[in-house]
């Protein structure tokens, strides 16, 4: 997973509430056995008529899109199934930082577990950002803020375990292997 | 029973009084939770498919690590498979060649791991959540998690089960833990009695609606008052099954006899007298009379009537005989145009394409009995196609036993092998584009059942009634007693 400090960009907006992750990644993509790829495919059907072509009027489809590395959604974004292949669609499509007022608890949990930094912003916060689509904002994950284009700084709340694995890289993986001793001890005490 | 004590295990010092969630979180804690990090939680049951599991077995090969607790470990094929049935030669018709190398890694995986699958060969394989209880590999007061947010379905029985992402099935592979921040509590007192042709179906639709879609997040639920207790565990299931279709991580409902009467010689349960000792933690789990929850929210049986989806979200849904909302606001009215809807219009009377009846929502063999009571001596309209999907072979084989199939085949309806089929249209079972189905599945997303489908959650006995009709009709029109009129 990569490290995330600070992070400077445009801001793409998707104001639609409840954003589900069969929206991000529909379910016929999921056959696939690896995530490489899985960008090619966020919001396919938003992206894509029925014959595979690009549908103009879709804001994703610009080109500014791919180059936007913060998406600021409507409440309740990645609402629906556990599929890790939602956060994993949206990094593999560009995007580092997710916002909105609201963010489905498993997908912000997966998110976290991949390296895309949810933020959950209250909800007056939120409202300005998605009337602010392509304009530039700083998401700072060190000092717990975001710099709105006007100058004015938002602290974000992240669990604080969340945001050391964030700065630091971290995998989880290597910290629960590390507990192995305990593991053990719970298993003897409680496998008789 | 109203004067509880904390029932604690052993002779520890008089505890709070506790709610079941919280009686199943203290069990489980390897390392308590602190400000610094999340607590270290130990999974009694990881169930696996092959849909979420391929990336969190490579990380173990990739560092060279075995899987902790192959006997905690419970793998099932279901997402990515055909329900047609395979050719003379065996030879199985998958969707699409990545769907095939999908199972076939799934396979693999639990060959060179060591874990027990259910596959092609097993007379226990179907949906996960289906499977699990049927097999009795859930049990109250376990931790069961899963790479699938419909986990929660094993709530039902008093365990703690949610779902979780591929990297965490990872993480549980290789050491049987997660880390997990304690969600908060919330209890759903559900009074009085369903009416005639409400179903426990009926009751979550009617849930998701009064609390939103997100009215979860955050929260673990625990179903609770005499509705619930009412609901049989097949009921029971349905009910948890959607719970994070009103964003929360679980739901669960109090173990009672009904849940030890299910579970009674089940496979993997414990047998004889153990069963009866283990039976006994069972029932003391229930949470305790002055335990309190974050939040409680009431619910009046008698109010739920037979319910459909309009829209494009779970809570998105209406009485029968309602009219579905005005125009007006961007979330109405994208789902109108979406779903091919006026604002304000009825839904009955509204055609219907496609009937599927199955899932681990409603794909049990009470599901498929409601169904077929509504079709006997009936016939699926013309112009209607009807899908019935078992959810597991265990399934099907009561159903055969027991002659639905014929009645399903003899009203015009397919009758498929067990999976998850049309429920998220993996397998090349879908909707097709602008046409509209009556599902007893559990999400209307856009484009769940495939590119462009329109989809009205309900419960079986609405989707059958549906079905014979060829169009949105209210199911206390259609019931058994009925046959012979209104069609
Ligand atoms: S039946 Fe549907 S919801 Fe249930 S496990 Fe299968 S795909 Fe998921």
């Amino acid at each position: 997973m990569d490290a995330f400090k600070t992070l400077t960009g445009p801001m793409l907006v998707l104001p639609q509430e409840n954003i589900d992750t069969d929206q991000i990644i529909p379910g016929r993509f999921l056959t696939a056995t690896s995530f490489d790829g899985m960008g090619d495919h966020a919001f396919a059907d938003w992206r894509y008529d029925s014959d595979g072509n690009p549908l103009e009027d879709c804001v994703l489809n610009e080109p500014r899109a791919a180059a936007s590395p913060i998406l600021v959604a409507g409440r309740n974004f990645g609402c629906g199934s556990s599929r890790e292949h939602a956060p994993r669609a949206l990094l593999g499509f560009g995007f580092r930082v997710v916002i909105s007022s609201e963010i489905a608890d498993i997908f912000r949990s997966n998110s976290q577990n991949v390296g895309l930094l949810p933020v959950v912003l209250d909800e007056a916060v939120h409202r300005q950002l998605l009337a602010m689509d392509g304009e530039s904002l700083t998401v700072d994950l060190e000092a717990c803020e975001v710099t709105a284009p006007d100058g004015a700084r938002h602290g974000f709340d992240i669990d604080g375990f969340a945001r050391y694995c964030l700065l630091n890289g971290m995998d989880r993986l290597d910290y629960l292997l590390a507990q192995d001793n305990n593991i053990t001890r719970y298993e003897e005490s409680h496998e008789r | 029973m109203s004067d509880s004590q904390p029932q604690d295990a052993g002779n520890a010092p008089r505890t709070p009084p506790r709610t079941l969630f919280d009686k199943l979180w203290d069990a489980h804690v390897v390392t308590p939770e602190s400000e610094d990090a999340p607590a270290v939680l130990f999974i009694d049951l990881h169930l696996v498919h092959e849909v979420t599991s391929p990336q969190g077995f490579d990380t173990l090969r990739a560092r060279g690590i075995p899987v902790r607790r192959p006997d905690r470990t419970l793998a099932t094929l279901d997402h990515s498979t055909p329900t047609t049935p395979p050719d003379a030669d065996g030879t199985r018709h998958y969707y699409t060649p990545q769907a095939r190398s999908q199972v076939e890694q799934l396979e693999r995986n639990c060959e060179e791991f060591g874990i027990r699958l259910e596959g092609w060969d097993s007379a226990q394989r179907g949906v996960v959540h289906v499977m699990g209880p049927e097999i009795g590999a859930t049990q109250p007061g376990m931790t069961v998690v899963c790479g699938d947010s419909h986990t929660a379905t094993h709530g039902a029985f008093g365990a703690l089960a949610f779902g979780i992402g591929t990297t965490e099935v990872g993480y549980v592979l290789a050491t049987q833990c997660l880390l997990q921040r304690k969600p908060r509590s919330m209890r759903i007192t559900v009074d009085g009695s369903l009416g005639t042709g409400v179903g426990a179906k009926d009751l979550i639709l009617h849930i998701i609606r009064t609390i939103g879609v997100n009215g979860g997040t955050g929260h673990v639920i625990e179903y609770a008052g005499s509705a619930i207790e009412a609901l049989s565990m097949e009921q029971r299931m349905t009910v948890c099954n959607m719970s994070i279709e009103a964003g929360a991580r679980a739901g669960m409902i109090a173990p009672d006899q009904k849940t030890i009467d299910y579970l009674r010689g089940r496979p993997l349960c414990p047998q004889g007298e153990a069963f009866d000792t283990a039976a006994d933690g069972w029932l003391a789990l229930r949470s305790d009379a002055e335990a309190a929850f974050d939040r409680e929210v009431h619910i009046d049986a008698a109010e739920v009537q037979p319910t459909l989806t309009w829209g494009i979200d779970p809570g998105m849904s209406m009485p029968v005989g309602a009219r579905v909302p005005e125009a007006g606001g961007p979330g109405v009215d994208r789902a109108l145009h979406y779903m091919g809807l006026s604002g304000g219009a009825p839904l009955l009377g509204h055609p219907v394409d496609i009937v599927f009846i199955g899932s681990c929502t409603n794909g049990r063999i009470s599901d498929l009995r409601e169904a077929a009571s509504v079709l006997q001596g009936r016939e699926v309209a013309e112009g209607t196609r009807m899908l019935v999907v078992p959810g597991s072979e265990a399934v099907r084989r009561q159903a055969e036993q027991e002659g639905l199939h014929r009645v399903f085949l003899e009203a015009g309806a397919e009758w498929r092998e067990p999976g998850c089929s049309m429920c998220l249209a993996m397998n090349g079972d879908l909707v097709p584009p602008g046409k509209t189905a009556v599902s007893t599945s559990n999400r209307n997303f856009e484009g769940r059942q495939g590119p462009g489908s329109r989809t009205h959650l309900a419960s079986p006995l609405t989707a059958a009634a549906c079905a014979v009709a060829g169009r949105v009709v209210d199911p206390r029109d259609y019931l058994a007693a009925k046959t012979g009129e209104a069609a």
